[in-house]
């Protein structure tokens, strides 16, 4: 079976799929898109949450063939195309809120579709918003933290605009999720 | 494995008729799982999220029918559905137009409040998203969480096939663990209901909020119009199941102290009797998310609280104003 979709703006296609494997399994194994994880394969997780026709779902639970012709973004679609990150990705990392990093992806996408319909959301809206993103790390503080800062930088840039903010100082928790410069790389 | 997507209702009966083993699958909440644990390998998987006659909701002569496809989150108010072409949503993919509620979605939640508490409680956002009441129905879990609602509410379910469409009414349609009457070659439609004509409730008793299938649930409906009291009893029986005894004894006891007229607070005693009744109603079994005894109790204490509850709200709202509001809203959609 052959799908074809619209992914992150560019058109895939993937032959030979098996009609009854999951579109989180044609995102990363066909069309090359590992940045969805498959942790939980029921749904529980959230870490393979992607948007479906800009309706976040988990994609181990949206069946190859469901997918075909349809509009999909998953967290890779979130940066600028200059690989600036989203306000969102880059409140994740300067809060703290990455930790080993497997639920990182569902969480980005479940933020970023809050953000988009509610700016100023209370803490019970973000709670309820991830309520399906299961993080082990965290114990969530950090995640609830990066919200926040990314929910108040979008109102100060005035729309959700895909752009990355200003950069600020380097915290400590940048500096460590840095790629490591030529020097470091050799000495490891 | 055959993937077959048809894009009409009578395509997909057709589709259905030649392979009554075909699998439907519409949000995939169910069906996917079993797929990807490789406990079900189905020769044939009936897409139906193409089918436009499954999605949406309309009033036709005073009655509510809801489309198959609707989604949880349709019913909540949350969101759109995933039924249909796709189109007018999510205009730049990103979910900035996907706030883009059905047409009148967040009227299905204010027509059918008690349906639209149990939708709030089922998974997550995601699985909100594309869970649908017809695969809730198909599925035919004893721990549905619509089912108790539909219960309560009287609603009918609309079946169809290559042989014509039949009505079965919402207590006749569960017939065992994970069973239902629809026939192999049939296809869930649609379901009916009435707007109701008094308050709705819903308890449910979980771990926690998200995520959780129902240790037990409650649904309760009273209905002033026709004097009655509607219940339904979740995850605490083989199926879903009316507390036929409770409904009779509550709906006498309103009826013998003039309380639907004089709306006077519930004697303490009927409130306990009922929760009683409601409990002995249940034949739950001890399994991993509870006993059977903590089943018992806790449906009594969801009895008497749903009770309280839409009580509560019948003495607020009367039945003149709240009958006035939803037939005004029923006219906006």
């Amino acid at each position: 079976m052959r799908v074809t979709a619209t992914v992150n703006g560019v058109r895939h296609q993937a032959d030979d799929v098996w009609p009854g494997e999951s579109l989180l399994f044609v995102l990363r194994e066909r069309m090359g898109l590992p940045g969805s994880k498959n942790a939980c394969e029921q749904g529980e997780c959230g870490s393979c949450t992607i948007y479906l026709d800009g309706i976040p779902v988990c994609a181990c639970l949206v069946a190859a063939g469901q997918a075909q012709g349809r509009d999909i973004v998953t967290v890779e679609g979130l940066a600028g195309s200059d690989g600036s990150l989203h306000p969102v990705q880059q409140a994740f990392i300067e809060a703290g809120a990455v930790q080993c990093g497997f639920c990182t992806p569902g969480l980005l996408v479940a933020a970023h579709d809050l953000l988009a319909r509610d700016p100023d959301p209370a803490d019970a809206d973000v709670r309820e918003a991830l309520a399906g993103n299961l993080c082990r790390c965290t114990g969530y503080e950090k995640i609830l933290d990066a919200v926040r800062l990314a929910a108040a930088r979008l109102r100060g840039s005035g729309v959700a605009v895909p752009a990355a903010p200003s950069p600020a100082a380097p915290s400590p928790t940048e500096a460590s999720l840095a790629a490591p410069s030529p020097a470091e790389a050799g000495e490891a | 494995m055959e993937f077959l997507q048809p894009g009409s209702l009578v395509e997909a009966l057709a589709a259905k008729a030649a392979s009554p083993d075909a699998v439907p699958i519409a949000g995939g909440t169910d069906v996917m799982v079993e797929l990807n644990f490789a406990r079900r390998r189905p020769l044939v998987l009936l897409d139906l999220t193409r089918v436009p006659e499954l999605a949406g909701w309309s009033l036709q002569d005073g009655r509510l029918r809801v489309g198959a496809g609707v989604t949880y989150a349709e019913l909540t108010g949350e969101r759109g559905g995933i039924s249909g072409n796709g189109l007018g949503r999510g205009a730049d993919g990103l979910g900035r137009a996907a706030g883009g509620l059905g047409p009148g979605a967040g009227g299905l939640r204010r027509l059918l409040p008690g349906l639209a508490m149990a939708a709030r409680t089922v998974g997550s956002p995601q699985i909100r998203n594309r869970g649908t009441i017809g695969g809730n129905l198909g599925s035919a879990s004893p721990a549905g969480d619509c089912h108790p609602s539909l219960l309560a509410a009287g609603a009918e379910v609309e079946v169809a096939s290559a042989r014509g469409t039949r009505v079965i009414p919402i207590d006749g349609f569960f017939t065992g663990v994970k069973r239902s009457a629809v026939a192999p070659d049939e296809l869930i439609i649609a379901v009916w209901i009435s707007p109701p004509s008094g308050p709705e409730q819903f308890a449910k008793i979980g771990t926690r909020n998200a995520m959780v299938i129902a240790v037990a649930a409650f649904g309760l409906a009273l209905h002033p119009g026709r004097r009655l009291v509607g219940t339904g009893i979740g995850s605490a029986a083989p199926t879903p199941v009316r507390a036929r005894e409770a409904e009779t004894f509550v709906a006498a006891a309103l009826d013998e102290a003039g309380l639907w007229d004089s709306r006077n607070a519930l004697p303490e005693s009927v409130v306990t009797e009922f929760g009683a009744l409601v409990s002995a109603a249940s034949r739950p079994i001890d399994d991993v998310r509870g006993t059977a005894a903590y089943r018992r109790h806790s449906l009594a204490v969801l009895a008497r609280r749903t009770l309280a509850w839409a009580w509560s709200d019948y003495q607020r709202t009367g039945l003149a104003g709240r009958a006035g509001a939803v037939a005004e809203e029923a006219e906006e959609e």
